[in-house]
């Protein structure tokens, strides 16, 4: 059984920020929902609120940085990069101030349907220039994010989970190398997110139907080990398929696509995500099987590549968490 | 440093650089000459707290956006001193008003009348629309409404380094056209960032032309006040309203100077030209060529040699 961590984000923000006296919290009136409130309340005065003006706050941000302070952006991942989209390049990007854009809700983790689904915030993000990305897949990385991305010089979005995350990994995010879940020899799986734990669910199925899966998971999505992925590429017989919780055009797959055609890799690729869609509200668990995100969608990408049926329906995957709704850890409220 | 010329002397030689540059260049933001000469002459004559220039008087070619693979990357900030706890700094938000700056610079010592001759040339930092790396600049503000926001940034973070320097944003007037200048009122009020203060140059001008003419933005003044900002009004011609209205006591609050200015003070040949001043470019050579005898007329100056341009 997986271990839950309730609110990780909390305490790893809390435990990094006291420590570090020139970060600063700035929240825009999503204080509880991106479990700063605690810190909020403990140390008031390392915490700016900055109320619903996301776009004030990009540029102040970049003000902070230029006074050099390093502000930790709290909010909806898709409030941090739609609305104050030319804040963000000109304040923040462009003059690389160490701004720390913490994203919560990435992708379809929220039932608040197309306004709150951050599901291009990667293609966004990858565009632009000096910008970095990380990404939590669980509550190891979510604890080690603030580390990990104060580390980097210059500014940097997280896409960060939150509420009650599993604990899938025992160590700390290195930015710029990917986590290597799985050594076998027919198909590389690449993914990030919440949707390594898919792949995860899939693994043992896999295995069963004799099918050798190399399974990559991706914190670092820019930087990007270019020969490290090519590397893995070259290990596997048959192709690769990729799952992100975001559309494919943009994303990790569009990143493991290009570094193929650039490189002349000749084997296929099944890239496997929201493809040309938005999404709707919904629970996570819906959405992802609604949309082709969960490990069923996986295994039927891998046959893809293969060429061959495994056979393996949803009762053979192992089963995936089900979040009460309206927990008291806000699994999938705002 | 210390000024050696009067700020009057200062606002007229503003205005004559300004005038024979466009003169030879066919064309320029004239206007902005105009309305704003006695603010930027202000600001870095006598209002601002600014140290020696620590940039070369001739502005270096253009070396390269920021990366991380480029270490030597400066900002123009050098122009106005270094970035000491004591000095003030200056944001020029509207950074289409870049060639009346750059002959501030000039006219205050900081620049060499020879830096201007690299405006909007290709592989120059002197640009058109002032960037970073741009003599004076320190950030980017070519999209108006931006600028606030990071001196608000700035101020607050100066306030909570103890630092005694003030952070100055020159603004334009079509800047509350953008919802981010609220926004930026109400959160430096909200946090009593008082070491912010704003000089805001009101010719009711915008690119379209009159601002009543393109979007009515009614009580300026009022708005600020009610978004929590100290507000004076002043005619933007009348330093001594400008050195009183920059002493307005606004503990807790930030301070926006509302200076009311003429598109077309100095240069009265400008009002046929009304309202369509963002940027003025001659419809023909004798245009240009009564512009020139009319303005060097009015500037007190001999008229611009035109020959070879």
């Amino acid at each position: 059984m997986v271990e839950m961590v309730n609110r990780p984000y909390a305490a790893a923000f809390e435990a990094y920020a006291v420590n570090n006296p020139d970060v600063l919290c700035l929240s825009a009136d999503l204080t509880s929902s991106c479990e700063i409130d605690g810190f909020r309340d403990r140390h008031p005065d390392q915490f700016l609120s900055l109320g619903m003006a996301e776009q004030n706050m990009m540029s102040f941000a970049g003000g902070l940085g230029l006074a050099g302070y390093r502000p930790f952006l709290h909010s909806f991942g898709v409030f941090l990069y739609r609305r104050p989209y030319d804040q963000l390049i000109a304040s923040v990007a462009y003059p690389r101030r160490k701004v720390r854009l913490m994203g919560f809700l990435p992708g379809i983790t929220t039932p608040g349907g197309m306004t709150h689904q951050a599901i291009e915030d990667v293609a966004i993000m990858r565009s632009i220039p000096n910008m970095s990305i990380l990404e939590t897949g669980d509550a190891t990385e979510v604890e080690s994010i603030c580390e990990a991305a104060d580390s980097i010089d210059g500014p940097v979005y997280c896409r960060v989970l939150r509420g009650s995350v599993p604990r899938l990994f025992d160590s700390p995010i290195k930015v710029g190398e990917m986590r290597e879940l799985a050594l076998g020899g027919d198909v590389l799986v690449v993914t990030s997110g919440i949707a390594t734990e898919e792949a995860l669910r899939a693994r043992d199925a896999l295995s069963n139907a004799g099918v050798s899966i190399r399974h990559l998971h991706i914190h670092t999505i820019k930087p990007f080990n270019e020969q490290a992925l090519l590397d893995h590429i070259g290990s596997v017989s048959k192709g690769v398929v990729v799952l992100e919780n975001h559309v494919i055009a943009g994303g990790v797959g569009s990143l493991v696509a290009e570094i193929m055609a650039e490189n002349g890799v000749g084997k296929p690729l099944v890239r496997l995500g929201l493809n040309d869609t938005f999404a709707h509200g919904g629970s996570r668990a819906y959405l992802m099987k609604h949309y082709g995100l969960d490990a069923g969608a996986l295994v039927r990408g891998i046959e893809r590549v293969m060429g061959i049926s495994t056979g393996i329906d949803d009762d053979a995957l192992a089963s995936a968490r089900v979040d009460a709704v309206h927990s008291a850890v806000k699994a999938e409220a705002l | 440093m210390r000024n050696k010329r009067s700020t009057e002397d200062v606002a007229m030689g503003i205005r004559r650089r300004v005038f024979e540059h466009s003169m030879r260049n066919n064309g320029g933001y004239l206007s902005q000459a105009c309305s704003a000469a006695e603010q930027l002459a202000f600001l870095y004559n006598e209002a601002l707290n600014l140290g020696e220039p620590v940039l070369p008087a001739v502005p270096k070619p253009f070396a390269g956006v920021p990366s991380a693979d480029n270490p030597d990357y400066v900002t123009g900030a050098g122009y106005n001193g270094p970035f000491e706890p004591h000095f003030d700094r200056l944001f020029i938000a509207p950074a289409h008003y870049a060639l009346v700056a750059y002959a501030t610079l000039i006219e205050t010592g900081r620049m060499d009348a020879e830096g201007l001759e690299m405006f909007n040339k290709d592989g120059s930092s002197v640009e058109m629309i002032g960037a970073e790396h741009s003599p004076g600049m320190e950030v980017h503000n070519g999209t108006l409404g931006i600028g606030l926001s990071t001196g608000a940034g700035l101020a607050y973070g100066r306030k909570r380094r103890g630092e005694s320097g003030e952070t100055c944003v020159f603004m334009s007037d079509g800047e509350v056209q953008e919802g981010q200048t609220w926004e930026a009122v109400q959160a430096a009020a909200h946090h009593g960032i008082d070491n912010l203060w704003a000089l805001m140059d009101v010719n009711d001008q915008q690119c379209d032309g009159a601002m009543d003419s393109v979007m009515e933005v009614r009580d300026i003044a009022t708005k600020f006040r009610a978004f929590g900002a100290v507000c004076v009004e002043i005619d933007a011609h009348d330093l001594e309203a400008m050195r009183q209205a920059k002493d307005e006591p606004h503990e807790g609050q930030p301070l926006i100077i509302l200076a009311r200015s003429s598109p077309t003070r100095g240069m009265s040949f400008l009002q046929k030209r009304f309202p369509r001043l963002h940027y003025v470019r001659f419809k023909s050579e004798q245009e240009r060529a009564e512009m020139n005898i009319s303005i060097a007329a009015e500037l007190g100056i001999d008229p611009v040699e035109l020959e070879g341009h």
